[in-house]
């Protein structure tokens, strides 16, 4: 079975062919031009996936040594994500579904994160805990199998990405702020400050980073009144940085203790954190749980991650069940149902 | 509600000023949102929501730009949008959110944080919410209702 994958969420445009879940390509287009302007910025981003979006598709079938007609359908990413961007990718997935006839399957670009370590490594039992960690997300999940999972809990207020990237504002860094912190990171003490660890003790599996931001704010000011000089920067990183990773550390081994699980998967942008890495590998050790480590190119925003998924559910569903082209996009898809 | 200047001594207590502000408010009204980072505003909405019965989570829109819940306002429901420009840098963008159609619609509240980048694409009936630090004290906020 051939799945062609489109995923256009945030900053990534990226296209990927999966087949008989292997991945025969995986192409990623990094938009660089937005470290400049400090964030992702809704309208480059995009213009820029419908710039992008046709080449790097084509580069996908290219490097997979497929043809389009050979697909036995095409995935593509319609929540959560920037709506402008969700609606570039999955407007160019309808137009290819309606002249080459193929299916289309709208996918989550959370659960996309959930089963990337899948792709990786065949070895994962089920159930295993994920840990999802990004610029827009921050959530703990048990999963069950490939059409079953629960969301544990999740952030009440900022992601943990946002987190590095406000606070790597307020430090003068340039964005994005979290590969640049874990940098500065090794050479600092992360315990030369004290931030605070929020939710730490909550007795739930949600997390809080707001809190954080406000006192990294009133740290500058009180020690720093003139200005953070540039030799403390690297202390200033790594306890920031510590004060994020145990967080997301103690509640991921917490969840993976009380589920008795094998294996957690941590995904997201900011698993490719070496601080957030290294502390989970070593704490879940302890604990007999094995932590799947992502390859790079399945940290970020992949396809790769949307056609593996993808191709379970249209084996399991039928392609009957992939032929309406009239779903819409969604900028948010965590929230809880409203109850009435 | 009397509008004008707050003290509040803790996050609770600017959760708790944003509840009571939200009597305020109904359908169409815009709230728009100015202060640094870490100042509460997230906070402030999240009071206002818990007013208008909000059972969804409410966290920081940076990401998605906006964020959609349903609320109840005497026994209707009343969409409440969540709206956050901290990554807006020109005019231009706004309009590719859709920005002044979502904020002229009336059967929605609107509540903006990081209001300054809206460059003026406000109604002249918003409200603004203006909230401080003060110096020298972590948890204290002056927060200016008008």
């Amino acid at each position: 079975m051939n799945i062609l994958a489109i995923e256009s969420s945030c900053d990534e445009t990226a296209a990927s062919v999966i087949s008989n879940s292997r991945v025969l390509s995986n192409i990623i287009s990094s938009q660089h031009f937005h470290s400049k302007y400090g964030g992702v910025i809704p309208e480059l981003a995009s213009r820029a996936h419908l710039e992008s979006i046709s080449v790097v598709a084509r580069e996908a079938l290219t490097k997979a040594e497929k043809k389009i007609e050979e697909m036995n359908a095409i995935a593509v990413t319609t929540e959560p994500g920037l709506i402008g961007s969700l609606i570039v990718g999955s407007n160019f997935a309808k137009g290819l579904s309606i002249k080459y006839n193929i299916p289309i399957i709208p996918t989550n670009h959370i659960e996309g994160h959930l089963y990337s370590g899948n792709i990786q490594d065949e070895t994962i039992v089920l159930p295993y805990i994920a840990l999802v960690v990004s610029g827009g997300h921050t959530a703990l999940f048990k999963v069950e199998s490939y059409s079953k999972y629960s969301l544990l809990g999740s952030t009440v207020d900022d992601a943990s990405g946002e987190a590095f990237d406000k606070i790597g504002t307020m430090l003068g860094l340039p964005y994005p702020a979290g590969p640049e912190i874990d940098k500065l990171a090794k050479t600092g003490n992360p315990n030369a400050f004290a931030f605070p660890r929020s939710m730490l003790h909550s007795g739930n599996y949600n997390f809080s980073f707001s809190g954080l931001k406000t006192s990294v704010r009133y740290f500058l000011e009180k020690q720093f009144p003139h200005g953070l000089p540039e030799e403390k920067l690297p202390d200033v990183c790594a306890s920031v940085q510590e004060a994020i990773v145990d967080v997301l550390v103690k509640k991921s081994i917490d969840a993976s203790v009380e589920y008795n699980v094998k294996h957690l998967i941590i995904a997201g942008g900011v698993s490719a954190n070496s601080c957030l890495r290294k502390r989970a590998t070593d704490m879940a050790r302890l604990q007999g749980i094995k932590v799947v480590v992502l390859n790079p190119e399945y940290c970020i925003d992949n396809a790769a991650m949307i056609g593996f998924i993808a191709e379970k559910r249209l084996l399991e569903n039928g392609p009957d069940a992939y032929q309406d082209l009239t779903f819409k996009v969604n900028a948010s898809s965590l929230r809880a149902k409203r109850k009435k | 509600m009397k509008l004008g200047k707050f003290t509040t001594k803790n996050q609770k207590e600017t959760y708790d000023l944003g509840f009571r502000f939200a009597d305020e408010l109904k359908p169409g009204n815009v709230v728009a949102l100015f202060g640094d980072l870490g100042a509460g505003k997230t906070e402030f909405i999240k009071g206002i929501c818990a007013y208008f019965k909000v059972d969804e989570l409410v966290n920081s829109p940076t990401f998605t730009i906006m964020n959609q819940y349903i609320g109840e306002l005497d026994e209707n429901e009343i969409p409440i949008l969540h709206i956050d420009l901290y990554r807006i840098k020109k005019s231009s963008e706004l309009k590719e959110i859709g920005f002044d159609e979502i904020i002229f619609s009336n059967d929605s509240i609107k509540l903006v944080e990081w209001a300054d980048k809206a460059f003026g694409v406000l109604p002249p009936d918003t409200y603004s919410i203006n909230i401080s630090f003060k110096k020298n004290n972590e948890n204290e906020r002056i927060i200016t209702i008008d």
